[in-house]
């Protein structure tokens, strides 16, 4: 039998004990060798702008996704969330994502910890950073908190009056905040940029999921002033911010990945057209 | 009293919510936000329905002793202990600790290796079913794989590499998902239209 | 906590956390009784997540305090809330229809702005060929205008594709075929992003049980 026709039918679980077993590998050897991260427009000018904010400046920060795409946003919250803090630029949180809210909690709680640990400042909660919480509908929460934050978010997620935090003085919707960041794994994107932006027109960035990112770049320059996709994007704001995490250690393992999914591509396709000229000399 | 008053109560608001929108006077933004105040805690309490219904669904499976019942018990002791933590007086509410843990330790391993698993079927599916059979199958083929080796490391190809991926985004691609939020966005604004104007009502349900 | 080694309770729970990764992998094999297991517990352990979030941080501070507070006009959409319940009664089925209308009422704000933000915002970018990508941007502005007039010609279904129109729907879906290709070699990076991430997990549990055995 011609050895793509055998290949072709290959148990499928060669495959994956193969991808297993080839990624965890570059995984675990991701201190041998690191791949060079090359940064993009789209990523460049999100860390431009928290940048160039003012101390004392506010932004919003919308953690929108769940455990089932933390690999990839979890870096970018973080990268984000560090940025501020080394700015000194206060972070208004909060969440569209109903199983996220616990997830995004413990972001907000284990970064403070770790940007008083790396610039040795002072991160307070209701000072420097706050986190309002989770609400459902997210069409009409993001066009609620473009009249008043107090209308959905009367308390933050500890159930602490809104006005009782000193970062929410004087902060009444989008115009008191400089710009606003969501990180976002769903359809909350899409009405971010509807009922947030079309209607309010504040500057928004993104930062999506790999599967999302190729969706949102006719909004580049019209609508966002920024966009991180995936892995590689995370990767690119680590490595702008000099603070190099999860996101460029497992580079080596994306880029294993994904040469072995070239090669699978590759195979398959020798495959079928040696099989097709094979046919055509059988007729 | 069954069809007429709701099919007016759709076009009284979603009017206003248009006519605001072009005219944003302060006179009547309070019944704007009243309006979006009052439509989420309708939402909020419609939620419930969902739980109802998961419960209704696994107790009934028990009940009828239907094929695998056993695993409802797993999704109903789960729930109930979920609810336990999080009700109980004194628990906590939110930030009870087995609450806390099981989010941590149960909830979030599983679905995200739930989610994991697709990277591969992925790489089964590149294997048997990405076939450059036709001219679009070639393009979609090529452009997927540039996107792919952009980030892998090739000394001086590296560059142009990078480039042609930045290129197929932020031109073809663009262009293609540009045509497709355009298309979106008619056919968003045609349905919402009939819905204000009665023409389209199966969110009534029937009689 | 792991400067001094990891204490046994968050060991144990890492473990629990670690056999269901492992539980939920085991469906690559082939669907069994573990995965099976692993899934509906996380479906009833999800739905009790969100039903207590959603009581504690949603309905009480949005509804039940501020009735709590005298704001009786709340009752209004709390008794049209309620009436939504009747959703699924034969009877009463039809007094689901007044919650229902006043939330797709609201939904009217749409309108405009789905028509600004996918129609208008989108047509004036593509017409503005001042923005521009790398030294040849007037040119692939051009491509650009051709490509979204082309991907839209092809969405057009109520003519035939026939003749010009035909070619113009042509280049269209070899348009939307490269943007595909775009979205499905960014869709691998993504679900690797996954593997790679639980990857990492196991290898923390690893490294924890070893630093607690072996101290």
């Amino acid at each position: 039998m011609n050895i793509f026709v055998r290949m072709a039918n290959l148990d499928r679980r060669w495959i994956f004990v193969f991808l297993f077993l080839v990624v965890s590998l570059a995984y675990f050897l991701r201190n041998v060798t690191s791949v060079p991260v090359n940064t993009t427009k789209e990523v460049e000018s999100i860390y431009n702008f928290i940048e160039g904010l003012d101390p004392g400046d506010k932004i919003l920060l919308a953690l929108d996704y769940d455990p089932s795409s933390l690999a990839e946003l979890h870096p970018m919250s973080r990268a984000i969330l560090l940025h501020c803090y080394r700015q000194d630029v206060k972070v208004v949180g909060m969440t569209l994502s109903q199983y996220g809210a616990g997830m995004v909690e413990e972001v907000f709680r284990n970064v403070k910890s770790e940007a008083e640990r790396i610039y040795g400042k002072t991160v307070e909660y209701g000072e420097e950073y706050c986190f309002l919480g989770y609400r459902p509908y997210p069409a009409f929460v993001i066009l609620g908190m473009g009249e008043n934050f107090r209308i959905f978010f009367p308390r933050d997620y500890y159930d602490t009056p809104l006005d009782d935090l000193p970062i929410m003085h004087r902060v009444r919707n989008y115009d008191d905040l400089e710009c606003v960041v969501v990180i976002e794994s769903g359809t909350a994107a899409d009405m971010w940029l509807v009922y947030g932006s079309a209607r309010y027109n504040m500057p928004l960035a993104f930062g999506v999921t790999g599967v999302m990112a190729p969706d949102y770049y006719p909004y580049l320059g019209n609508a966002l002033f920024g966009l991180i996709g995936g892995w590689k994007g995370a990767a690119e704001y680590e490595k702008l911010l000099e603070q190099e995490h999860d996101a460029n250690r497992g580079m080596l393992a994306q880029v294993v990945a994904h040469l072995v999914i070239v090669l699978f591509i590759v195979i398959g396709n020798i495959g079928y057209f040696v099989s097709r000229k094979k046919t055509k000399i059988g007729d | 009293m069954k069809r007429r008053v709701p099919l007016m109560m759709v076009f009284v608001v979603s009017l206003f919510m248009v006519v605001q929108n072009f005219v944003p006077l302060d006179e009547w933004n309070w019944i704007y936000q009243f309006l979006l105040d009052w439509t989420m805690i309708i939402g909020i309490l419609s939620l419930l329905l969902g739980m109802w219904s998961l419960w209704k669904v696994h107790t009934q499976k028990i009940k009828r002793k239907s094929e695998n019942y056993g695993y409802s018990f797993i999704t109903l002791s789960g729930l109930i202990l979920m609810l336990i933590f999080g009700f109980f007086p004194g628990s906590g509410g939110i930030e009870n600790y087995w609450y806390r843990s099981f989010f941590y330790y149960i909830m979030v391993p599983i679905q995200a290796t739930m989610f994991s698993l697709l990277a591969f079927f992925i790489a089964s599916a590149a294997f048997r079913a990405f076939r450059a059979r036709s001219v679009m199958a070639t393009l979609l083929l090529l452009a997927a794989l540039v996107i792919m080796v952009r980030f892998v490391p090739m000394g001086p190809l590296s560059p142009i590499v990078s480039d042609a991926a930045g290129w197929i985004l932020k031109v073809p691609n663009l262009a293609a998902k540009r045509a497709i939020i355009i298309g979106v966005g008619l056919g968003a604004v045609a349905t919402a239209l009939k819905v204000m104007l009665g023409i389209e009502r199966s969110y009534l349900g029937r009689d | 906590m792991m400067e001094n080694g990891p204490d046994l309770v968050t060991l144990l729970w890492t473990t629990l956390a670690a056999f269901l990764t492992l539980a939920t992998f085991s469906f690559l094999y082939k669907d069994n009784p573990l995965y099976k297991i692993a899934e509906h517990l996380v479906v009833g352990v999800s739905a009790g997540y969100f039903m207590v979030l959603f009581l504690w941080t949603s309905l009480k501070p949005v509804l039940i305090d501020r009735l709590i507070d005298g704001q009786y006009w709340y009752y209004i959409p709390a008794v049209l809330g309620v009436m939504m319940w009747f959703r699924f009664s034969k009877k009463l089925g039809w007094l689901s229809r007044y919650p229902i209308a006043f939330y797709v009422g609201t939904s009217g704000v749409a309108i405009p702005l789905y028509m600004y933000n996918n129609v208008n915002r989108q047509l004036s970018s593509t017409l503005d060929l001042t923005l521009g990508f790398g030294s040849l941007a007037h040119f692939w502005n051009i491509i650009i205008v051709i490509g979204v007039l082309t991907g839209l010609v092809y969405f057009f279904f109520s003519k035939e594709h026939k003749g010009a129109f035909g070619g113009a729907a042509k280049i269209g879906i070899f348009i939307l075929m490269i943007g595909f290709g775009a979205s499905f070699g960014y869709t691998v990076m993504a679900r690797i992003s996954l593997f790679v991430q639980r990857i990492a997990s196991l290898e923390e549990w690893g490294v924890m049980l070893y630093t607690y055995i072996f101290g």
